[in-house]
């Protein structure tokens, strides 16, 4: 009886432990981030930081502004949630209410591999495909731009609030359903009247989840957007979040770096403010 | 202060790397060099091969910048001393010696279906900083001319701004982070044009000569190719190498060692 009970124990122990791993890692990277992202804040200005429109990090007097980086990372992420919310809204109505089953399965199955596409293969096929074609399209000298990213973020998000959406239409209880259709609504009625306001947090939990996705995507964006600090424009070479510290980091130095820890500061942030919303959808859709 | 606070931050860093650069300078068992960022590639390569044939020797290389490289040779913090420029006449008359390890040759790369062909320094320059915005005033075709730059920090785009004077002048379209990057977007763009060094240039874009003289090993060794910048050792006239630094001086100039310096890339002096 002893002995079991200390087993018990030591594996409580184990599990802990283990738990605690990963509040280890989410302490460390927070605090690391803020001590390293403080002093270049400090030095520049907050202001200056996040409202500066210049950013030329390794000029003869350096301005590190990055109003440009916010702004596009904030369109560059509506523009893909605006393309890719209602397109993996209505193709989760579909798959969960409309579609026949076999044809449900195959779509599941695309939607899941497109999931587990690498971001680089997404970059790439930007590059090589898209970029090209939004220059010979709308007949711009260079491809490479605010658009490019949109698109290829759109496509990248369209997978979690696709199957997301899935599961929260799927949990509607099927007497709902079944008591609309009773009093003679007819079945597309029932859906949107009855089915997804019922899902409804669930949703909004899917797109929330998008915009994380979207605006924490580096590789893919950093093929396809040019990469110059400009104020963003649908047409023109932009650099978001992400990118500003990915593509700078590996020969920066001194107040360079700093900055770009800052950057990586900002960017942690909207994260934070993103889970919090996601956290919120998640626990309303629960108490439902 | 806030120049202050830089130059202390950046004091406080070489002192703590060179504790670990030179401190063992004394026993001759280390070779310390320090200076230009976009040598890393060479002389990290030129390292780890001698240090293969001399285990008992350790190699450090502190990446600053050419002026801080010279300024620690001068000051006896490293070995020796890496630079990107030919020394100041007034940095030989403080008793610093060059000698030239390698020339690293960019070249300008436009899209094959570009016709222009060749262009002079000062229309290179005029197109980078945006002064000339069309290809038609170039000699080539009526279209928006698209540049193709590299990121802020990059040995290429200082290498490239610094030869051709455009230092945070230029009006690049796209920044990207590799020489392949450059190299596969002007190939896809008829209107780009972009810089890479020699060595990665491939066949799917179209290098140009510059004022006539296209880059070659040979046009690049004897100055002829314009954009283009040296690779230098800097070590002290007055004072001998220690043993295991005339050793690696040695080593990094002999026929070997060319073999090294071209496959990282760059063309060996020798």
């Amino acid at each position: 009886m002893n002995k079991s009970k200390a087993i018990e124990t030591v594996i409580h122990g184990i599990f802990l432990i283990l738990g605690l791993i990963t509040v280890a890692g989410v302490l460390l990277i927070s605090v690391y981030l803020i001590i390293s992202g403080i002093p270049a804040i400090k030095e520049i200005g907050l202001r200056e930081f996040l409202f500066g429109e210049t950013w030329q990090s390794t000029g003869e007097n350096p301005s590190f502004g990055i109003l440009p980086f916010i702004l596009t990372s904030v369109y560059g992420t509506a523009g893909a949630v605006v393309l890719g919310a209602p397109t993996g809204f209505f193709t989760a109505v579909f798959l969960a209410k409309i579609a026949p089953p076999k044809l449900r399965k195959a779509v599941e199955a695309a939607v899941n591999l497109l999931a587990g596409i690498p971001s680089v293969v997404y970059g790439l096929a930007g590059m090589l495909v898209l970029v090209p074609a939004i220059r010979t399209v709308f007949n711009v000298p260079d491809g490479a731009s605010l658009l490019a990213a949109i698109i290829v973020l759109a496509v990248m998000v369209l997978p979690s609030i696709i199957k997301v959406s899935l599961t929260a239409l799927d949990a509607v209880p099927k007497e709902y359903e079944e008591a609309s259709l009773a009093l003679g609504a007819t079945p597309i009625e029932t859906y949107f009247k009855v089915s997804v306001p019922a899902a409804k947090s669930g949703i909004t939990a899917a797109v929330v989840l998008g915009v994380g996705r979207a605006i924490g995507e580096a590789m893919a964006v950093m093929m396809v957007s040019g990469n110059v600090a400009n104020m963003p424009s649908l047409f023109g070479s932009v650099r978001f979040l992400t990118t500003a510290v990915a593509s700078e980091m590996s020969y920066s130095s001194g107040l360079q770096r700093q900055a770009l820890f800052s950057i990586a500061l900002v960017l942690f942030l909207f994260i934070m403010l993103i889970n919090a919303a996601l956290n919120f959808f998640v626990k309303r859709s629960k108490e439902k | 202060m806030k120049i202050k606070k830089i130059t202390a931050s950046a004091l406080a860093l070489t002192i703590t790397l060179s504790a670990f650069g030179c401190g063992e300078k004394s026993s001759g068992e280390n070779v310390s060099t320090d200076g230009s960022t976009s040598m890393e590639k060479v002389i990290g390569t030129l390292g780890e091969a001698f240090t293969e044939k001399n285990d008992e020797i350790t190699f450090t290389f502190n990446p600053t910048g050419s002026g801080s490289g010279i300024a620690a040779v001068s000051e006896g913090r490293c070995d020796i001393g890496l630079s990107s420029r030919y020394l100041k006449d007034e940095e030989k008359a403080s008793g610093l010696t060059e000698t030239v390890l390698a020339y690293d040759g960019i070249a300008i790369i436009v899209n094959p279906d570009n016709p222009v062909s060749d262009l002079d320094m000062e229309t290179i320059a005029e197109i980078f900083t945006g002064e000339i915005d069309n290809w038609s005033e170039a000699g080539g075709n009526d279209s928006e001319i698209v540049l193709i730059g590299r990121e802020a920090g990059s040995g290429t785009r200082d290498g490239f701004e610094s030869v051709t004077g455009t230092e945070d002048k230029c009006k690049y379209r796209q920044e990207l982070t590799s020489t392949g990057d450059v190299i596969t977007t002007v190939s896809q763009n008829p209107a780009a044009v972009g810089y890479a060094s020699i060595a990665s240039v491939k066949d799917s874009v179209k290098v140009i000569s510059v004022g006539g003289v296209s880059p070659t090993e040979e046009t690049i060794k004897d100055g002829s190719y314009a954009v283009q910048r040296p690779f230098m050792l800097i070590t002290k006239s007055d004072k001998e190498l220690s043993e295991a630094a005339q050793k690696f001086f040695d080593y990094v100039l002999s026929e070997e060692a060319s073999e090294i310096i071209s496959q990282a890339g760059v063309v060996p002096a020798e």
